[in-house]
């Protein structure tokens, strides 16, 4: 018997593991597949009525279809072919590129725009989802007054009546979020200006007043830092996740990814530091992570910041480990003008300005580090703001408020009272997507156009303007902001477009019409990135550390990666993505470290109590490897009570415990186990390839000594089969996914949702493990459970050259084509799931029930290229065979062959980091043949000599010596 | 316990059952042959007008992709707008009542609903684009479309009709200038004829063409 040369390694690469379980060699109780409580009798009824219910099925005549032609056929319209139009989507007021594809005239799917900044053709996952969003059927869908339904022009009438009377416009206020649109900002100005006396106010939960109040600290004046990562060669993050949520994080991704992918130029390869309060992408990321307390952080801010020399003072004692501290301030200082200091926006003020400092000291503003003016139309601190009125909504001094695309009965700070505050004011008009929380405490309310359905522009990260379009005329009648606002100054016959483009016409006088159509086509207006600013850097002064005696547990909250502050709570494709780091769904959890965990004798789902002062709030807990001690995490955008149906009384409202003066940090927290249990779902353990080698992570030293034979596959592809070997034809399509490229945001996931109509199955298939991602983003824990690395490896179908599941499929459903792929023929597949079992890789989804319901708008969504699966059928990813036929007929219509990168998958285009590369192993030219030839290359469960066409490239990790 | 019935009536009951059910199974299978809504000798589907394929092509003499104008960049032919019928009905037969459901539809009263002659399981990706660009004339599937005073199908659309020219496409491939053209017959020498247009058009391998992943995904 010959020898597995992998033996050898095999040791060192058990050392990975996913849960805290199978970290301490226990087996973990959620592997378990949940029982049905059917009986046989039960079930022999059931059989029964099926059977005879397909009988009688059977005897029907295929419906006529029809078919209604156009009037007059739309110019630019090819019946059957997509059109993308260009436009933006905003996350907390920052816009980002996208082309939104739209198949007769349904937007089906979202793309980044490639010219856009802040996209450079990818996404986030908020992104993909908006398309979901948009055919949501829990949209609100008309006008209401107290509840009742009612007409767009009564409350017009309505409005205008109570502003006429109030021709100064005393009493009234205006609430939105953060105001970018340089066209809204006129508008509401236009209306202060004709109202005096009116107010305008802006409120979003995850905002940006700590960061302009620390440039305000440093610099004098309110700025929007940017930041080159692809120039940086050491990055310290103080709890700042800027690979996923922040504003330009899709392009912080990909510019981060840019120096650290297998092949990046040693000489731009960067090293990651991260000191962090709650696991998060990018202390995955990093090289060298220290979990801390979020009090502890402004600490280790204020001490890295004096060893480098930018601050006076330092604390008496830095909570990071010394030899942590020591590598830090070496790497930074040995990179002066070539490293980033970045402030978390959860941090206070004077993190901000510590680490505004620090860049100034290490000569990086400028460089690496680029502050420009703040993309907020007007900068005000928003939790002041609100606080401002509520006050007077208190005081009764507001009679009439217009709250437009904001949430604030759900989101205020608890200690406002906004609510009860809310009941004062006689006259509430809301605007928004959905008939939420603030919808039903109003008088009226409007539903809102979507940004798939809205003309508008936003302005990104770095300045740039882009004009929003309408895909589609809205659904139910809704109403841009700015039509609102044109409303209340009197213009009600204005819509959407006239009121963009008279805005910019008056910005763009001459030549109008050419420039409106080109920005329209583009996606940006061109010209509009901010210019660079170089401010002094003012003395300010460092608070003295207040960390209250170690004993107090403190509750740091966070923006959930899935829900954002609760406007995605709705969104089932949202729900339904497994957390990066914790693999959870459709809920919220209070996280906490397996040490506290087993101080207080808790696990994995016991419900405790969390409670600060005189609030309390229930949340159920996982344990969480890497969890700084000491601290409760809990993610805000749960616990609606108007979300929709898919939303409402979903996890717990952590809204609840923040506090004006605590938004992000509540100290004083204690937890109180109240015996009861509350089921969570979790993805991580599902998928298991049971210990096997499965990532593989070396050094930048490794890597360079590399040879095929210490880290790629070793000569596996050179084994001998049984089987015959599969066709081929003029392309062999193959995948390569670079796990050191990968941040695991899982935009491929979605982005393969939407593309593959991939159906949501709901959290308790999820705890059957039933859920139905084509492509899985696996996490992998290496280490201590205290600080381990993390690792992400997104899993699609490894397309094997010798599928195991084909040999075993008794009706030929599952077979190879000359391409090389292994399709899944819905058609003949009867539903034995025996591929499935056979399948190593365990990426074969099945329908166990009719996941896939007609409900009309979500029908709509539907992409109609890739078949709609029904109950009974197995599926899987194919590569997006749907755009390799596209392009391919393509070419042979033109008689030639397809290039390379001319076929890209949904997940590869999404992809910020540019991961993943698909391509023809055929062409020797081919990006992915070049990534294949690696020494890093190497296949999943490579003995099992399936010859997967997808395959990986180790992750590699910069770590300093001795740090 | 005695047995109830007799053994020679035990036996007419299982017969009896077996016949009822061998009934049920053949009447199942008998309506479903006759309810076959994709028999080849299919009668003409109903229209709200009673186009004529006949007179507009033989008669008229329109080409095809006049009205069917997508078939050469797309997946689907196309189905004209109702603009492109008023081109010349505006002017013509103004006032037959045939055409009333045009006229309604285009003062924007109504819709025109055709009905769909050709209908293709959903699980078939079929693209008239590429079947165009290699040589495949409209009558060979459409059949005699000019010599049809109302539309019907000539083919079945089965799978097997599909394949038997997946797996030998030489036998109906055409000259480039010949696809539309509704007097094309094969030459005599049509297999190699056929044959030679197959390279030049650089046709995938029959292996390749009878994939499931050609027209299923």
């Amino acid at each position: 018997m010959s020898r597995d040369p992998n033996d050898t390694d095999r040791a060192a690469h058990l050392r990975f593991w996913r849960s805290v379980e199978e970290a301490q060699g226990e087996v973990d109780p959620s592997a378990d597949t949940i029982g049905l409580p059917t009986g046989r009798r039960d079930f022999m009824r059931l059989m029964g009525a099926s059977i005879a219910l397909a009988g009688l099925a059977g005897c029907s005549r295929p419906p006529l279809e029809r078919i209604v032609p156009f009037r007059d056929g739309p110019q630019q319209q090819t019946y059957g072919k997509p059109i993308f139009y260009a436009s933006a989507i905003a996350r907390d007021g920052y816009g980002a590129g996208v082309l939104v594809e739209c198949n007769m005239g349904r937007p089906t799917k979202i793309e980044g725009n490639p010219l856009h900044p802040a996209s450079l053709g990818a996404t986030d996952v908020f992104s993909q989802a908006a398309v979901l969003e948009l055919w949501d059927p829990d949209r609100s869908q008309t006008v209401r007054a107290g509840g009742a339904i009612a007409t767009w022009d009564a409350s017009i009438a309505a409005l205008q009546g109570r502003l006429r009377a109030r021709p100064r416009g005393a009493g009234v206020r205006l609430l939105t979020e953060t105001v970018t649109s340089p066209s809204l900002h006129a508008a509401i100005r236009a209306l202060l200006g004709r109202y005096p006396e009116a107010r305008w106010h802006q409120w979003q939960p995850v905002n940006r007043d700590n960061a302009y109040a620390g440039a305000r600290l440093a610099y004098g004046t309110p700025l929007d830092t940017t930041y080159r990562f692809d120039r940086a060669r050491v990055i310290l993050s103080l709890d700042a996740d800027f690979l996923d949520a922040m504003p330009g994080c899709v392009r912080y991704a990909h510019d981060f990814a840019s120096t650290r992918a297998a092949h990046a130029p040693a000489e731009r390869r960067s090293r990651l530091y991260v000191v962090e309060s709650t696991p998060s992408l990018t202390g995955a990321a990093a090289d060298h992570r220290v979990p801390l307390r979020a009090r502890d952080v402004p600490a280790a801010a204020q001490a890295i910041a004096h060893a480098l020399g930018a601050a006076s003072d330092g604390p008496a004692t830095a909570p990071v480990p010394a030899e942590w501290l020591q590598a830090v301030v070496a790497d930074l200082s040995q990179s002066r003008g070539g490293c980033i200091v970045i402030a978390g926006e959860r941090q206070p003020p004077h993190v901000h300005a510590l680490a505004h400092a620090m860049n100034e000291h290490l000569g990086n503003v400028g460089g690496t580090v680029v502050h420009l003016p703040a993309a907020a139309a007007e900068v005000v601190d928003c939790t002041a703001s609100l606080r401002e009125l509520a006050r007077d909504m208190h005081a009764g001094s507001v009679d009439t408020l217009l709250v437009l695309d904001a949430n604030p009965v759900h989101t205020a700070p608890a200690d406002l009272g906004f609510s009860d505050a809310l009941t004062r004011v006689p006259f509430k008009l809301h605007l928004g997507l959905y008939e939420d929380e603030t919808a039903a405490a109003s008088d009226w309310h409007v539903p809102a156009a979507h940004a798939l359905e809205s003309w508008g522009d936003v302005v990104a990260f770095d300045g740039t303007c882009t004009l929003q379009q309408p895909c589609i005329a809205p659904l139910y009648g809704g109403r841009t902001p700015l039509e609102l606002i044109a409303v209340a100054t009197g213009d009600a016959q204005a819509d959407a477009r006239t009121l963009l483009t008279r805005y910019w016409s008056g910005r763009q006088p001459q030549d109008f019409d050419a420039f409106f159509d080109d920005a329209l086509r583009r996606g940006v207006v061109p010209g509009t990135a901010s210019a660079p600013q170089r401010p002094a850097l003012r003395p300010f002064d460092v608070p003295p550390s207040t960390t209250p005696p170690g004993a107090s547990l403190e509750l740091v909250l966070t923006t959930d990666p899935r829900t954002g502050d609760g406007r995605h709570a709705n969104n089932a494709w949202l729900q339904e993505l497994p957390k990066p780091l914790t693999q959870l769904t459709w809920d919220n959890a209070a996280l906490v470290s397996p040490a506290l965990a087993q101080r207080l004798g808790l696990v994995n789902e016991d419900v405790v109590s969390l409670r600060v002062a005189d609030r309390s709030l229930d949340a159920p807990v996982w344990i969480t490897p890497g969890m700084p001690d000491g601290c409760v995490s809990l993610s805000l955008g749960y616990g609606r009570t108007r979300a929709g149906t898919v939303g409402s009384g979903r996890g717990a409202n952590a809204y609840a415990l923040r506090t004006v003066d605590a938004p992000w940090f509540v100290p004083g927290v204690s937890l109180v186990r109240t015996g009861r249990r509350y089921a969570l779902a979790s993805a991580q353990t599902h998928g298991r390839m049971e210990g096997r080698d499965i990532v593989r992570m070396v050094s930048v030293a490794q890597a360079a000594a590399c040879t095929a034979q210490a880290c790629g596959t070793p000569g596996y592809r050179d084994q001998r089969t049984l089987y015959d070997s599969p066709p081929f034809g003029p392309y062999a399509w193959a995948m390569s996914i670079d796990l050191s490229s990968c941040i695991g945001c899982a935009a491929c996931t979605i982005a393969c949702q939407a593309e593959n109509n991939i159906p949501v199955v709901g959290k308790e298939e999820v705890r059957r493990g039933r859920e139905m991602h084509w492509i899985r983003v696996d996490r992998y824990h290496e280490g201590s459970v205290q600080n381990p690395r993390t690792v992400f490896q997104p899993v699609p179908c490894m397309q094997c050259e010798h599928a195991p599941c084909e040999v075993v499929c008794p009706v030929e459903a599952s077979v190879h084509d000359a391409q090389g792929i292994n399709v899944q023929v819905y058609n003949r597949c009867v539903g034995t799931r025996f591929c499935s079992n056979n399948c190593p890789y365990k990426v074969r989804r099945f329908n166990f029930l009719q996941y896939s319901k007609d409900v009309p708008s979500l029908d709509a969504q539907r992409n109609p290229e890739v078949s709609v699966r029904m109950r009974g059928v197995m599926e899987k990813c194919n590569y997006c065979l749907q755009r390799i036929t596209t392009a391919r007929i393509a070419a042979d219509r033109e008689g030639r062959s397809l290039r390379d990168g001319e076929v890209v998958t949904a997940c590869q285009a999404v992809c910020p980091t540019r991961a993943i590369v698909f391509g023809n192993l055929n062409d020797p030219q081919s990006e992915v043949n070049r990534r294949k030839n690696s020494p890093l290359d190497y296949a999943l469960l490579a003995e099992l000599n399936t010859r997967p066409r997808t395959t990986y490239l180790a992750r590699v990790t910069n770590e300093r010596h001795g740090a | 316990m005695a047995q109830v019935f007799s053994r020679r009536f035990v036996l007419l009951i299982r017969l009896g059952l077996l016949a009822a059910l061998l009934a049920v199974v053949a009447g199942a299978t008998a309506y479903r042959t006759l309810a076959r809504a994709d028999a080849p000798e299919d009668a003409p589907i109903r229209q709200p007008i009673p186009f004529s394929h006949q007179h507009h092509v033989r008669d008229d003499g329109i080409d095809c992709r006049y009205c069917h104008a997508s078939v050469e960049t797309s997946s689907f032919a196309g189905i004209p707008p109702l603009s492109t019928c008023m081109t010349c009905h505006s002017q013509l037969f103004t006032d037959a009542p045939m055409l009333e459901p045009l006229r309604r539809a285009y003062a924007g009263a109504t819709t025109l609903a055709w009905n769909r002659v050709h209908d293709l399981p959903d699980f078939v990706y079929f693209d008239h684009s590429i079947h165009v660009a290699k040589g495949v004339g409209c009558t060979t599937c459409h059949g005699a479309i000019d010599r049809m005073p109302l539309t019907r199908r000539v083919a079945s659309l089965y799978m097997e009709w599909c394949l038997e020219c997946h797996r030998a496409p030489e036998r109906y491939l055409r000259p480039h200038d010949r696809v539309f053209d509704v007097d094309w017959r094969p030459p005599a020498d049509q297999l190699a004829q056929g044959a030679a247009l197959r390279r030049q058009y650089g046709l995938r391998t029959t292996r390749e063409l009878t994939d499931c992943s050609t027209c299923h995904r």
